[in-house]
């Protein structure tokens, strides 16, 4: 399987059934996609994310009812610092999709998606407690690995491998 | 981790009482908190509470070249070493575009389901030891000691075995491998049997299992589980059948499938898996081919030691994947593989260098832990081990 070029061109990648069905409730809150190494990425807007999991999960024809992952990539230093990764996965299809959202690197907070699967309760956890970033309206925002009284988090790429000494 | 379990848990009036239950309790199965609101011996509420093992893996990982995390994700879920590292190594030659030759994706399954075994015969033990069963447990390790022994003749390790390289196989397999293992798949089913004769049937194991701790279908999606405990509740969806990888669509075998959600149904699932197991470990041996275990891209794979003292240009390969990695195209991956667990994914982030920028591993242990909150609701205390028991976690897979 040799590598081809991606395609970031969002009329030759309308066919997907994901993408197709956001660019039609809301063509605004898509910013970019991407197909690469047989893998479609879709860029949303900060709030219009609880919105397209619940209208993803919900789309009759393919319906991504399973978040199967939830994590959080840090560019530091460059802005938008944050991208947060919502892993999709459709059980009738056996298709995937990857959203993705730009969280800027101040104070970054996001509308929560545990009123649409409740599995994102620890995944939001975690990205809260080893990234910083915020998710409005979880019902349990606290540390999930770290101690209550840790300082600092430490997946982000300005925290020493080594930690504080 | 809080220090103290009343601000875990507000026991609204003094009807309930709060109970601690580990991380150093024998029954869950590592260091695995739970926090247990209780009325009389009836759950109102549990809360499970990790992070007891957390050694920031991945952060690790990204001050790492790309094949020395090989290693480290052998001590993530620490039952199947194989898988972690068959995931691992499919999610960066995904990313470099690499083929494998065909040998040494047939010794990946055979590999992988020899390590499903391995992982079900520890859980069918220790489930059974927590549900009262005794004589299980030796009959179960009895067998693992046999599979621990085969990794030990592939790798030269019982368990850390980092047998599967990017690329390929760390080695050949030693003379005589092969037999040994037919060997054992043909016996092993005859154990089965016999672990089901104790079990199966058995009136006390059943009335702890059957009816316990159910979970539907919709609730197992909605919370994420995964795998056995997924399929026991009656979703059709195993990823070595719905998304094949390392040549899974070579194999014929079926997916087993309950529709009572109870713990008897995850246990079906799991046995049933054995016998299916050993048939793919069958097919694999029967069908092995011949041709080289390691992948054609000298940049990327390391040389023969015998090629290295005859050919300067091996000796450069070598020195130069030893000292300065190698670069992977910037990309990123999301690979999925069923563990014996569920779906086990990493997802990869490469930005072109020769360290991984950000490796996340979606652990199926973590994702089916949100289920036992759903499950133990009215639930007796006792009932709680079988329920911890029936969805497998593995601590190092949560807490990575």
């Amino acid at each position: 399987m040799p590598l081809t070029p991606p395609i970031t061109d969002l009329e030759q990648l309308k066919s997907h059934p994901a993408l197709a069905r956001l660019l039609e409730s809301n063509t605004a809150a898509v910013q970019a996609a991407k197909y690469d190494r047989d893998e479609l990425t879709i860029w949303v807007d900060k709030g219009f994310i609880r919105e397209a999991c619940a209208i993803l999960r919900d789309d009759s024809s393919c319906p991504f009812n399973y978040l199967a992952d939830l994590t959080c990539v840090d560019w530091y230093p460059s802005e938008p610092r944050f991208e947060v990764v919502y892993h999709l996965l459709s059980i009738p299809r056996k298709e995937r999709v990857r959203l993705k959202v730009r969280l800027d690197g101040s104070s970054p907070a996001i509308e929560s998606v545990t009123s649409v699967w409740p599995s994102a309760n620890h995944y939001e956890r975690e990205v809260f407690d080893l990234f910083g970033v915020r998710f409005t309206g979880h019902p349990d925002l606290k540390r999930i690995m770290m101690p209550d009284d840790w300082e600092g988090h430490p997946l982000r790429k300005d925290y020493p491998v080594e930690g504080y000494r | 981790m809080s220090p103290t379990s009343a601000s875990l848990v507000q026991s609204d009036q003094d009807k309930t009482l709060v109970l601690n239950m580990g991380p150093q309790h024998p029954s869950t199965h590592g260091v695995l908190r739970l926090v247990l609101e209780i009325d009389g011996e009836t759950i109102v509420r549990l809360r499970p509470e990790i992070g007891y093992l957390h050694t920031g893996i991945e952060k690790t990982c990204e001050a790492k070249f790309y094949q020395q995390v090989v290693p480290l994700t052998d001590r993530i879920d620490y039952l199947c070493p194989l898988t972690n590292n068959l995931t691992y190594c499919l999610a960066v030659e995904k990313l470099l575009g690499l083929e494998i030759p065909p040998k040494a994706q047939w010794m990946r399954v055979l590999m992988n389901e020899l390590t499903r075994i391995n992982s079900h015969l520890v859980w069918l033990g220790t489930h059974a030891m927590d549900l009262g069963a005794m004589t299980v447990f030796l009959y179960c390790f009895r067998e693992r000691e046999d599979i621990l022994r085969f990794f030990e003749m592939v790798s030269g390790q019982r368990m850390m075995t980092s047998y599967f390289r990017i690329g390929g196989l760390a080695l050949e397999p030693p003379l005589g491998f092969f037999e040994k293992v037919k060997k054992f798949a043909d016996r092993f089913l005859g154990n089965v049997d016999e672990y089901e004769g104790l079990l199966t049937g058995n009136p006390i194991f059943l009335m702890r299992t059957k009816g316990v701790a159910k979970l539907s279908a919709e609730d197992a999606i909605a919370l994420g589980a995964c795998g056995p405990t997924l399929r026991g509740s009656g979703v059709d969806i195993d990823l070595r059948r719905d998304a094949p990888y390392t040549g899974y669509e070579n194999f014929k075998f079926n997916v087993p499938l309950s529709t009572e959600g109870d713990v008897f149904a995850r246990y079906v699932c799991r046995v049933q898996e054995l016998r299916e197991s050993i048939g793919i470990v069958q097919q694999a041996l029967a069908g092995m081919p011949e041709g080289p275990i390691k992948a054609d891209a000298p940049k990327v794979v390391l040389p023969d030691r015998e090629k290295m003292k005859t050919q300067m240009e091996a000796l450069i390969y070598h020195f130069k994947i030893i000292t300065e990695g190698f670069a992977v195209p910037a990309g990123e991956v999301y690979q999925a593989v069923e563990s014996p667990r569920g779906e086990m994914g990493y997802y990869i982030v490469s930005d072109g260098t020769a360290k991984p920028y950000r490796v996340h591993m979606r652990g199926p242990s973590y994702a089916n832990l949100q289920t036992l909150a759903k499950m133990c609701e009215g639930l007796l205390i006792a009932d709680v081990v079988a329920a911890v028991g029936s969805i497998d976690v593995v601590l190092g897979d949560i807490d990575r």
